[in-house]
């Protein structure tokens, strides 16, 4: 397919990897920052295509997995209500709030629908003039101006019956509290394409230079995350920390200023929680007051839901690249996809739903190939 | 600039929720639900649905024939064997692109009754109607009824309507239930799946599922995707007649990967038949367009349903005879062997991605839900 399949090219996949293993001298912790990087990674195989010593680790970039558990029961609570029509994109269906996901709600009653635009909530709410319609505005800066269009849209428009559930986070202020705690293991990003394809990449500058620490704006196919890797592991290897951009062929240092502009009109900056985190100050999106007829908190009374995070499960030292999946013993076992204990878990682009779906098995049959064998397949790579 | 620029070089503040998150896991987080109601999930042809059959109906109904679980049953009665099986279609829109409700009702049935290398021969139609529907529309499913079983050479011998109140039902739900005779010699069952097996695919795959999506509201692709809706008992009869030189029983298992797709499909016959597979990314074929509308939904072709492609498992040494007489038939002229059965890794299937990885592919869990980003 075109546009595709160039990106998808066995051969001068083989290449730059060869280039990787001709620059590289010694390990490296790379963090690819955004859900849909580590789902191609372990699509294609990516990570046992690199050579040993790149260590990728999973950055805390998918919207799915990040999203609060306390705004998923308010999201919930919402949705249960008589007369509600609760909108969302398809994943987030799935994720278990503190009682069952929305699947569970629809099965019950509730009028639970996937949109694939914001904006089809509108076509909904014109043709259901008594219902209220919400939409769960979730995600990253990329899903941003969509969702400010929705609301934007929706006070020209008049349509009193439209409303947004929002729980939008950025990327910069996650990184930056990744960097900064004592436990950070990471010494380069793979950069969020699809989020600079908004905002720009102006913004990562302060973060490199302030951390000293390489920024690869990435795309998302598998030559894409080889380029960037090697880019950023070319960085390191010279001792250099700038950003630096994979993905020009999409994005510019400026990103899209009309899409940037309508954002910062219906939004404004406040804290947020991330679900397996924490608060990160100055962390996500808000509706501004002005667009307060359309926030779906505000309408449905849903402020005194206040869920804490359980802490059993590893995934805010996963999301931080602190640890790796098969680190948690619950991993595979009474943690899976079908029955999900954390965020990571939740989303097919978690890192351990990724893990889980793409990698697991490969993992037992490693285990299960004698010593030997992996000695021999060593030697043969060292020959060559 | 931006609202979220000159944000990221403040110090961000990190507090832990509710204190340090712990390895230990000694009590589940989030609850575990068992599904205390029915869930779309649980008609999807994925994990829900084994759960489904595995908790509820097999321990009901439980025998030596069910309990093979094959999309047939396989019924020695006087001396014949005979193919019998039963499948409800609820289908939205009723009629779309390369097909309609009608049309399914007939092909699904006799490509399950096919898939056991039978001859289909009759066919049972039960209609649930609901209150409003035009009858325009009953007689336009029906007439395609008709005309598939025609073309498939079975007939319609029994039958039942009933109707429910508006708002009961959705337009049309029609089971058919079909019964063939399967020739002697021929033993075909996703048991049989044998290391070294090839594994023959009929064509393009995710035409149907794609086609029923891009008619549903609010996706206007451009191009219309047309479903692959067909009866496959012709080119399993070719497949069987293929010029042996002796060789008996080479078929192992076919298959129509339906809901859930190659990949769902595959992943239950290699546990049936507790043997391992190795798929090749780069010989599965997939037309541009669906793996257009795909891509932009984030959707896997490999677990998008179809309605007029078979899975064979034939013995290596049979493979090329057979694909050879595939190719010869409308239905197979596409088709390509994908990947081995083998050794290693039982249970589970693997794929050689196009650029060089390896991956595992898994049941489809339950619905396949379009990514956000």
């Amino acid at each position: 397919m075109k546009y595709l399949d160039e990106y998808r090219n066995g051969p001068i996949a083989a290449k730059i990897v060869d280039e990787i293993r001709r620059v590289q001298t010694r390990p490296w912790v790379l963090m690819e920052v955004c859900g849909g990087q580590t789902h191609s990674i372990v699509k294609h195989g990516l990570d046992h295509l690199l050579p040993e010593g790149i260590e990728l680790v999973h950055g805390p970039g998918c919207p799915v997995c990040v999203t609060p558990l306390e705004m998923i029961d308010k999201a919930h609570a919402i949705a249960k209500k008589p007369g509600v029509i609760f909108c969302s994109f398809g994943d987030m269906l799935r994720v278990p709030g503190s009682d069952g996901d929305l699947f569970t709600i629809k099965s019950q009653g509730g009028d639970v629908r996937v949109v694939y635009s914001p904006l089809d909530c509108l076509k909904i709410a014109r043709s259901n003039p008594d219902k209220q319609v919400v939409f769960f505005a979730i995600g990253f800066e990329t899903t941003a101006p969509a969702n400010a269009m929705l609301a934007w849209r929706a006070r020209e428009e008049g349509a009193k019956n439209v409303s947004l559930l929002v729980s939008h986070v950025l990327v910069p202020p996650a990184m930056a509290a990744i960097l900064a705690s004592p436990e950070n293991r990471v010494q380069g990003f793979l950069g969020p394409g699809h989020v600079c394809a908004v905002m720009g990449y102006s913004e990562y500058e302060p973060l490199s230079a302030r951390f000293k620490v390489p920024i690869v704006i990435t795309g998302f196919e598998p030559l894409d995350i080889l380029q960037g890797t090697l880019m950023t592991v070319r960085q390191l290897e010279e001792g250099r920390a700038v950003v630096e951009n994979e993905y020009s062929r999409i994005l510019n240092r400026d990103g899209n200023p009309t899409a940037q502009k309508l954002v910062a009109s219906v939004f404004d900056i406040g804290d947020r929680k991330w679900r397996g985190i924490g608060t990160i100050a100055q962390s996500g999106y808000r509706l501004r007051r002005e667009f307060a007829e359309h926030d779906a908190e505000r309408i449905f009374n849903v402020d005194d839901i206040d869920t804490k995070e359980p802490e059993a499960c590893i995934s805010g030292q996963i999301l931080r690249g602190i640890k790796k999946p098969h680190d948690c013993a619950a991993f595979g076992t009474i943690c899976t996809p079908q029955r999900p204990l954390g965020a990571t878990m939740v989303s097919a682009e978690g890192a351990c739903a990724a893990y889980y779906t793409y990698g697991r098995h490969l993992e037992q049959h490693r285990a299960q190939l004698g010593a030997a064998q992996l000695v021999s397949v060593e030697s043969l790579v060292g020959a060559a | 600039m931006t609202a979220a620029s000159g944000e990221a070089d403040r110090d961000a503040e990190v507090e832990p929720a509710d204190g340090a998150p712990s390895i230990m896991f000694g009590s589940c987080p989030i609850p575990i639900f068992e599904h205390k109601q029915i869930v779309l999930g649980h008609g999807s042809g994925g994990k829900l649905t084994s759960e489904l059959i595995d908790t509820i109906f097999r321990p009901a109904f439980r025998n030596p024939i069910l309990d093979k679980l094959d999309d047939q049953a396989v019924l020695t009665i006087g001396g014949a064997r005979l193919a019998f099986t039963t499948d409800s279609f609820v289908v939205t829109p009723i009629f779309f692109p390369g097909g309609d409700i009608g049309r399914i009702a007939v092909n699904g049935t006799v490509n399950d009754l096919a898939m056991s290398g039978a001859r289909p021969l009759y066919l049972s139609a039960a209609f649930i109607l609901e209150e409003g529907l035009a009858t325009v529309d009953l007689r336009r499913v029906v007439e395609s009824m008709r005309a598939a079983a025609e073309e498939a050479g079975v007939q319609f011998v029994t039958g039942d309507t009933k109707v429910v109140n508006r708002g009961k039902g959705d337009q049309i739900f029609i089971t058919t239930t079909g019964i063939g005779v399967i020739e002697d010699g021929l033993n075909i069952s996703a048991d049989r799946a044998r290391p070294g097996d090839k594994i023959i695919l009929s064509g393009f795959i995710g035409d149907h599922g794609m086609a029923i999506m891009s008619q549903r509201e609010n996706l206007e692709f451009e191009g219309a995707i047309e479903s692959d809706c067909a009866s496959l008992n012709g080119l399993v009869a070719s497949m069987i007649a293929t010029p042996s030189e002796g060789a008996r029983d080479f078929i192992h298992v076919l298959r129509d990967p339906t809901r859930g797709g190659v990949a769902t499909t595959l992943n239950e016959i290699a546990k049936r038949a507790n043997v391992g597979m190795m798929l090749r990314e780069q010989s599965v074929p997939v037309r541009e367009s669906v793996k257009g509308a795909c891509e932009i939904l984030g959707l896997d072709p490999l677990y998008v349903a179809n309605e007029g492609k078979l899975l064979a498992l034939v013995a290596p040494e049979m493979a090329e005879e057979v694909l050879r007489q595939m190719r010869r038939h409308d239905l197979g002229k596409d088709a390509v062997i994908i990947g081995e059965v083998v050794d290693e890794h039982p249970g589970m299937l693997l794929m050689k991605t196009e650029i060089g990885g390896t991956r595992v592919l898994d049941v489809m869990f339950g619905e396949q839900l379009p990514r956000i980003c």
